[in-house]
């Protein structure tokens, strides 16, 4: 078990690092950040200066290095825009973005088991056949614009919901969470149903498929000739089965949702990571930008970590090694 | 002649084409991929305006509702936006330009991936290993964020965007036909081409290869559909297609500037034609998809 | 005999799919008493396995039974609703698999599994339930049963795994268990003492014993009585003497015949020429003609019947052999 934990670390260590390298090497394209840090007006002499203070005249490799040593001093140095520390901006805005994509996860997954497994487990039936097609629907939707017309019927027409912005918002271990007001739940329904739209469409069909293929495994025609009843056939027997492709795509539809999270945290005018990137590549605000995706990195390996020890609780087949 | 009669003959009595014929879904899904092809190629002609043609807008017809409500105009169906130009003729150009992007980053990807799957699955070893290594670092990351991080680096262009979908594409090709190479590989008939003194090159395209594309045939469907969306998204962004050559998604992206003030129309109709691209595309390869799979029979 | 516990009657069960309508089972009678043995014997695609999913009920769509009765302790069990049906699975009817590597749910224990059986149908509590268990694994023959009881499946060999099967089977003491073919899967030094522990037990709580297998040789050993399936209809019926020592009818002739021997002198291995043919496209007349060699006219146009040749002994061929 530690060999296998120590294993995992190494692996996950040697992901990010070849993270880290590959968005170096791509800031690097983004252009020159010296005149970001300067007055327009600044002379030669002055560009040049700001340049050597800022350790761009020094060769690439080197440039890497400090860049590297000072990662993992867990700094990432200054937003060009807000001129502070990049890493605390990020952390200011997790909880907001994770606060959404939990809700829209929660959306996803209390919808789309109970579906899939009757729409699997009865797939000939019309009413399965409408939830597969409208699954299908979910998953060609253009999510943002999901979100714009959610915001123009239900906020601009109706005035029923706000269009825009983070609810009030209340202390929980150091986080500001606005899950915790009445007034942050109405703020934050718009953006978590827009958001989960597609991934309640992606795991409902994977529900279905998988159940489709287990019915039809001989242990359910076993359990069914001792005399189960279909609800212990399904629920018990048959959905435990399919629960291990459900995982891994609950896994990376966690890591997508925190991707489409910035184009709904941009609609939505949500003060999450999501926004603070994409205006950030705007502003070509180069640290908030690797710090952004150095942190999302980070997460998706522990994401991709969990799922597997996930899976060994599953299914007992599966060892760690 | 005798030879594709008989085909068509064999396809006709298929199995496939019964179930086509009775599935709905499939039916209507190769019914818009057909609406949309007769839009892209004939489109443009049938629109009077080229919304590309400075000299053709009038300032004076912006911001004009459709044509059945009030204050529309009938020579714009769906309305105008800011500039006065016709949502309609935007919308089948940028049809044209939805698609294409996401056929030609179908393409590029499926070469790619396929033509790196194969020397993977074939020659193993180190070569094997970086490339599925490579494989699995990528698919750890949703593929929106890593298109939309080149797409940051790069900016706009319709060529970058076909690269970066090409590199976020490739993996799943590259994956599947592997997997198929690797039990190919095995098989006998490759055996034999080995012993016969056929040269790898040979061997891989003209053996191997036909055995394994069936897969990849729904991949690619799909992904001709997800494509479409994730350069939507990104045109949304404002990292995707130029303004020059405005793609369904940036049309959208227009269109949220003005949604607050009422002014739906712009975004609403390009909206709901990438739905039903996207839509059909998807239906059809559902279709594929129980077709094709052996294991659900 | 005295009533059967079983008796099938004129049982079709056919399947509607694309390529037209599979008659899988065409007109089946027999009859089965209380503690006996049957083999059911064919080449695969013959209808043997679904004539047993029709007795137990689990026949799905496109399959349908069409004609015919099932009478099971005096009830009839063909037109039952699913939920009387499922009261009888596993308590008064079970059903034992042909592999036994995919019967049991990889993800539970065996123990979870066994006591499923004993939770749906009875009310016994957790440590009765746990000793029941016990006590089967030692009826089955697996050592040192309360230290496996926590196990999954993986975790059993192949005939392991039979043996826990056949002792869930066992559990309620059913009045039949229908085995379709047991054996098959496993290595055949495993597949003579599962077979002689299942004749045992079975013998032991006087339970019917419907057993489905291409192998004659195997229903040579077990079997009481013997039916000969050949394209979803009987082609001969009757005690295991009178099949394995006296058989009439061609094909069955042609089944023992193949049989290796293991000793004397024999040359070559007889076959049964051509091919089972498509069922969904059975020629008029005896579906076995094509390959008979002593068909004639009247068997290519007229289907044979199930006529007595002795007691108990029921042939359906125009001209049985000659004993």
């Amino acid at each position: 078990m530690a060999g296998y934990l120590i294993k995992r670390i190494l692996q996950m260590m040697g992901v990010l690092w070849v993270v880290s390298v590959v968005v170096f090497v791509m800031m690097s394209f983004t252009g020159d950040p010296t005149f970001m840090m300067v007055p327009l007006d600044s002379t030669e002499e002055e560009i040049a200066q700001a340049r050597a203070l800022l350790g761009l005249d020094k060769p690439f490799i080197v440039q890497y290095g400090i860049f590297l040593g000072n990662v993992l001093k867990g700094d990432f140095g200054r937003s060009f825009v807000f001129r502070q520390p990049a890493m605390r901006l990020i952390i200011e805005r997790m909880p907001a973005t994770m606060e959404m994509v939990l809700v829209a996860m929660a959306i996803a997954v209390v919808l789309a088991i109970p579906l899939g497994v009757f729409a699997g487990a009865y797939p000939q039936r019309p009413a399965s056949r409408g939830i597969m097609v409208g699954s299908l629907l979910g998953i060609s939707l253009p999510s943002f614009w999901v979100g714009m017309m959610l915001i123009f019927v239900l906020a601009v027409r109706f005035h029923l919901l706000p269009s825009s912005g983070r609810g009030p918002t209340e202390v929980f271990l150091g986080m500001k969470l606005s899950i915790l007001t009445a007034d942050g739940w109405r703020h934050i329904i718009l953006p978590a149903v827009t958001l989960s739209f597609a991934s309640l469409a992606i795991l409902l069909r994977i529900t279905r498929a998988g159940m489709m293929e287990v019915m039809k495994q001989d242990f359910i025609k076993f359990a069914r000739a001792k005399g189960a009843t279909f609800g212990s056939v399904l629920f018990k027997h048959a959905l435990k089965n399919t629960l291990i492709p459900v995982v891994t795509i609950f896994g990376l539809q966690l890591g997508d949702l925190i991707a489409f999270a910035t184009i709904t945290e941009t609609i939505f005018a949500w003060p999450g990571m999501g926004k603070l990137l994409i205006d950030s590549i705007y502003m070509t605000d180069r640290p908030v930008i690797v710090v952004y995706l150095m942190f999302v990195a980070f997460i998706f390996v522990v994401i991709n970590f969990t799922v597997d020890v996930v899976y060994t609780v599953i299914d007992p087949r599966i060892k760690l090694r | 002649m005798q030879a594709i009669r008989s085909v068509i003959e064999n396809f006709r009595a298929s199995e496939m084409f019964h179930n086509y014929r009775r599935n709905a879904s499939a039916v209507a899904g190769s019914g818009i991929l057909a609406f949309f092809l007769f839009v892209v190629v004939f489109g443009p002609s049938l629109v009077a305006q080229n919304p590309y043609d400075i000299a053709s807008l009038d300032l004076l017809d912006s911001y004009k509702p459709p044509a059945w409500m009030a204050g529309g105009d009938p020579r714009y169906l769906l309305g105008t936006d800011g500039q006065g130009r016709d949502i309609l003729a935007g919308i089948i150009y940028g049809c044209r330009i939805s698609l294409f992007i996401g056929l030609s980053g179908m393409f590029c990807s499926s070469v790619l991936g396929t033509l790196l799957g194969l020397l993977a699955g074939y020659y193993g070893g180190r070569l094997d290993s970086i490339i599925m290594r490579i494989a699995d670092i990528q698919l750890s990351f949703p593929s929106m964020l890593i298109a939309l991080f080149l797409m940051s680096a790069f900016k706009t262009g319709i060529d970058k965007i076909l690269i970066a979908l090409t590199a976020v594409g490739w993996v799943i090709y590259a994956r599947t036909v592997r997997g198929s190479t690797l039990s190919e590989k095995q098989k006998e008939y490759v055996q034999a081409a080995v012993v016969a003194g056929l040269p790898n090159r040979k061997i891989i395209l003209r053996h191997v290869l036909p055995n394994v594309l069936t897969p990849l045939i729904v991949v690619a469907t799909i992904q001709v559909g997800s494509f479409i969306l994730i350069e939507a998204s990104l045109s949304f962004l404002g990292v995707g297609v130029p303004v020059t050559k405005p793609s369904l998604g940036l049309l959208i992206k227009n269109g949220f500037d003005v949604l607050f003030s009422g002014l739906w129309w712009t975004s609403v109709f390009p909206g709901a034609f990438i739905m039903l691209l996207v839509f059909g595309i998807n239906l059809f390869g559902d279709f594929l998809r129980d077709e094709l799979n052996p294991r659900l029979k | 005999m005295a009533r059967p516990l079983l008796a099938v009657q004129g049982l079709k069960t056919h399947f509607h799919t694309f390529a037209g309508v599979i008659k899988a089972v065409d007109g089946v009678d027999f009859a089965l008493g209380q503690g006996e043995i049957i083999g059911v014997v064919g080449e695969s695609g013959g209808g043997k396995s679904v004539l047993g999913f029709s007795i137990i009920g689990l026949i799905d769509p496109p399959g349908r039974l069409e004609a015919g009765e099932i009478w099971f302790d005096g009830r009839r069990l063909d037109n039952l609703g699913e939920e009387q049906l499922r009261k009888i699975r596993g308590k008064d009817i079970t059903m034992i698999f042909q592999d036994p590597m995919t019967s049991l749910n990889p993800l539970y224990t065996i123990q979870d599994q066994m006591e499923e059986v004993m939770k749906l149908h009875d009310n016994l509590n957790a440590s009765q339930r746990r000793q029941r268990c016990i006590q089967l694994l030692k009826e089955v023959g697996i050592p040192e049963p309360e230290s496996r009881l926590k196990n999954y499946p993986h975790q059993f060999s192949g005939g392991m795994r039979q043996r826990v099967i056949i002792a869930i089977a066992l559990t309620l003491h059913p009045k039949l268990v229908i085995a379709d073919e047991p054996t098959t899967a496993l290595d055949v030094t495993i597949q003579a003492q599962i077979l002689k522990m299942m004749r045992g037990l079975v013998k032991d709580h006087q339970t019917s014993l419907m057993l489905i297998t291409h192998d004659l040789a195997v229903v040579a050993e077990m079997a009481d009585t013997i039916i000969v399936m050949y394209c979803g209809r009987i082609v001969e019926r009757g005690r295991n003497s009178d099949i394995i020592r006296g058989s009439r009818h061609p094909y069955t002739r042609g089944l023992l015949a193949s049989i290796p021997k293991m000793t004397g002198h024999q040359r070559r291995l007889q076959q049964i020429p051509g091919m089972v043919p498509d069922v969904r496209s059975l020629p008029p007349g005896c579906s076995f003609a094509p390959r008979c060699e002593f068909s004639q006219d009247r068997c290519r146009a007229e289907a044979p019947r199930l006529i007595g040749v002795d007691a108990e002994h029921d042939v359906a061929c125009h001209f049985p052999r000659e004993r």
